[in-house]
């Protein structure tokens, strides 16, 4: 960002914000925003209770274990679907579908089926994050040039050294930005999962504080989940941006 | 340069095929049809004695490519055979190494690594692959360069790490696509004067694969001239042109210049189709 010929960090964004939100909040306009400096002073009350402990590990549980599921099977269906076409076709059109439907409608009848536990949310995280990984794992596949694939069956690779060495490594740009977007929807499918479910993790937490009417406790959970998700993908987008150099040159 | 002695001896350019050893490469009666019925190549035939620079030329969408590929063992053919040694080949081996129109090296990868991608994928260790591909990074030209990515190289010089990584897996055949297709023009005539250099004592057999009647006769021993729609062999010329006298001297000979002239009349033949 720049005022004026200068070079002003991003931060400063933030605290014209937060500053903002502090002036709104003390106008007492609505009561569900409180001023920022509220929100803050409850942070440590709302990260040494508890509940919190519980619901992040929950949380955090939940999450993992769908996205390594989500990596694994997305990653894997992306790679068929970019290698052979027949298999793209045949799966692309309900990749495709699944990717722009609005699956919270499905977690209630995941519910009905898995039971109100970690289960049900694994299987959200899954289905909210797969399907963006498979298509841009099969795009990232299907740029490999094909020359550099000739190259490596002249020079005697198997098809295993192939697919391991160079094609997941061309496809990786692509790769990386599927994670990188399959990770924010496994975010959001874990928080709605459980808002849904209301008896488990952050989502109960939720509940709890807007059912009581605790803004400064509520605001600073949603707070805490932003900067996880933000750190989540710029983690990702760091290594995203190490390997775009080549995304013009494969 | 002095490797073109032994063409010289085989003086008057004649226009048949020269009958001597066992030729390294010989492809017989090749056929292929792609899906949906276009026939690339219609019956291409023609040797490749061992030891010389043979290149195939002919109007573009002629099969040349196509011809490469499938001695490479990199598409089927879909009648006919290649031969190497004497034995049929129809997947790609380490008796054969290919150079790429468009490079093709691994962006993420370093000069040294691409060069020695060969050896790695054969399974050699690290140290003496890369050993092997410091020594031909060193002799195409690219030494001071071998930990510099290949974006960070021109053309000339990203094709010149093709170069090497074919040189390093030490085959016998070299197969080369449009190798300097993609390079501009004055780095084209000094990598051409290279390559002389660099196969000049080495032995190998090459098949070249160029769209460049100038660029075939100054390297060729042998050219192999492709017709259209679907492909054959129209003729094949020795030009033995005389190198004795280094590179302006050959691109000023007479016989070089008659050569370029004689294939030029006969490749026009075939644009007006």
């Amino acid at each position: 960002m720049e005022l004026r010929g200068h070079r002003v960090p991003m931060a400063f964004s933030l605290l014209v914000w937060f500053a903002l939100w502090e002036v709104v909040g003390r106008l007492e306009l609505v009561s569900l925003l409180p001023p920022f400096t509220e929100v803050l002073a409850a942070f440590p009350e709302v990260v040494s209770s508890s509940t919190f402990a519980e619901a992040a590990w929950i949380t955090l549980q939940a999450f993992l274990i769908g996205m390594a599921l989500s990596l694994v099977i997305g990653i894997g269906v992306g790679i068929l679907m970019g290698a052979s076409r027949a298999i793209g076709s045949l799966m692309g059109m309900w990749v495709n579908i699944f990717e722009s439907s609005p699956l919270t409608a499905v977690v209630p009848a995941l519910m009905a089926l898995l039971g109100f536990g970690l289960p049900t949310m694994i299987v959200t995280v899954f289905l909210f994050s797969v399907w963006v990984i498979a298509l841009d794992t099969q795009v990232g596949v299907e740029r490999v040039s094909s020359s550099l694939l000739e190259m490596g069956r002249s020079f005697g690779a198997s098809k295993r050294v192939l697919y391991s060495q160079i094609v997941l490594r061309a496809a990786l740009p692509e790769l990386l930005a599927g994670i990188r977007l399959g990770l924010i929807r496994g975010l959001k499918g874990v928080v709605i999962g459980q808002l849904l479910i209301a008896v488990l993790g952050v989502g109960y937490l939720f509940e709890l504080y807007s059912r009581n009417f605790l803004m400064p406790q509520f605001w600073a959970l949603l707070i805490i989940l932003f900067a996880f998700a933000f750190i989540a993908s710029e983690t990702v987008a760091h290594f995203e941006r190490k390997v775009s150099f080549y995304a013009s040159s494969r | 340069m002095t490797d073109g002695a032994g063409i010289a001896s085989e003086s008057g350019g004649g226009v048949a095929a020269a009958d001597g050893p066992e030729p390294a490469v010989r492809v017989v009666d090749l056929t292929k049809e792609f899906p949906g019925g276009v026939r690339a190549l219609g019956g291409v035939t023609f040797d490749v004695p061992k030891g010389e620079l043979v290149s195939i030329i002919g109007p573009s969408g002629c099969g040349k490519t196509t011809t490469l590929k499938i001695i490479a063992g990199l598409i089927e053919a879909t009648s006919g055979r290649v031969e190497v040694d004497g034995a049929p080949v129809t997947t790609p081996g380490p008796d054969r190494a290919f150079v790429f129109q468009d490079f093709a090296l691994m962006p993420w990868a370093t000069v040294l690594r691409n060069a020695a991608f060969g050896l790695e994928l054969r399974g050699v260790p690290r140290r003496e692959r890369e050993d092997a591909a410091r020594a031909y990074v060193d002799k195409v030209g690219l030494s001071g360069f071998e930990d510099a990515y290949p974006h960070q190289l021109s053309g000339g010089m990203r094709q010149r790490v093709g170069l090497a990584r074919a040189l390093a897996v030490d085959a016998d055949i070299l197969l080369m696509d449009e190798p300097f297709a993609s390079v501009d023009e004055q780095i084209r005539r000094k990598f051409q004067e290279d390559l002389l250099e660099l196969l000049s004592g080495e032995g190998k057999t090459v098949i070249f694969v160029t769209h460049s009647i100038e660029e075939a006769v100054y390297v060729s021993d042998q050219i192999v001239i492709l017709t259209r729609g679907p492909s054959r062999v129209s003729n094949v010329i020795r030009p033995g042109v005389d190198r004795s006298g280094g590179s302006d001297g050959i691109r000023r000979s007479q016989a070089y210049l008659d050569w370029v002239e004689q294939i030029w009349h006969e490749l026009q033949g075939y644009l007006d189709q």
